[in-house]
């Protein structure tokens, strides 16, 4: 399964709820203001250390880059472009946007 | 593989009209069919022809419409959603009586069932939104 967060985790509590709620093995996709979860050295960047020992996580290339935060991103989170973000769909069963 | 998507944002609200376009133009471009394009709450925004953004903006409902005449998609506003925030066709003028239409090219009001019937047809719904 794959699961998308779209929002800044210092603003909304989504990618928290996609953390807790998500099971090991699925695929989570950080895009739009969601990539500021991507970048290391942040509140949240040991939870994302922490699910990726479980878990696939990516980040949508376009939205990291318009945020200048290219060379701030995580070790072993994949960046991917919008034709990728559709393989990403296409190769999991379901995606689950958490709004 | 058949995609259905669905928008609940407005246009030039945050970036999720805008990613929903970009995704329905490279699954286009990868070759997938995309069986549906549904506009739910603030989404249904996007459908009116009367927005002027400045001309070195993105203009996001000509964007739509010009997808879909490339492609023949299907772009459908939720008929309540557009009733609440005055996103009005042909028919919806008549019957409620007001004095103008505004529905952009390519775009149709219809119903919720539309949403249940992209879900049960296509083989992936995206939802993009707030």
């Amino acid at each position: 399964m794959l699961h998308t967060v779209n929002k800044s985790p210092f603003e909304k509590d989504s990618l928290a709820a996609c953390l807790r709620m998500s099971k090991d093995g699925c695929a989570i996709l950080l895009i739009e203001d969601a990539v500021y979860a991507a970048t290391d050295g942040t509140a949240v960047s040991d939870q994302i250390k922490e699910a990726m020992k479980t878990k696939s996580v990516y980040a949508l290339k376009p939205d990291v880059d318009a945020r200048g935060m290219s060379g701030k991103v995580i070790d072993g989170i994949e960046l991917i472009d919008y034709a990728g973000f559709v393989s990403l769909v296409a190769d999991q069963n379901s995606t689950q946007s958490w709004l | 593989m058949k995609f259905s998507i669905q928008v609940n944002e407005g246009p030039y609200q945050h970036q999720s009209s805008d990613t929903a376009y970009q995704f329905t133009k490279a699954a286009l471009e990868a070759g997938h069919e995309i069986f549906r394009v549904f506009f739910y709450h603030d989404g249904v925004n996007n459908g009116t022809r009367l927005t002027t953004p400045p001309q070195d903006d993105r203009n996001i409902v000509n964007r739509w419409s010009e997808l879909a005449a490339e492609h023949e998609l299907d772009l459908v506003v939720c008929v309540a959603a557009a009733q609440r925030r005055g996103i009005v066709d042909e028919g919806e003028m008549q019957r409620n009586g007001k004095d103008a239409e505004n529905i952009a090219p390519g775009f149709r009001i219809s119903g919720l069932g539309q949403l249940i019937e992209a879900g049960i047809q296509a083989d992936r719904l995206v939802v993009f939104g707030d």
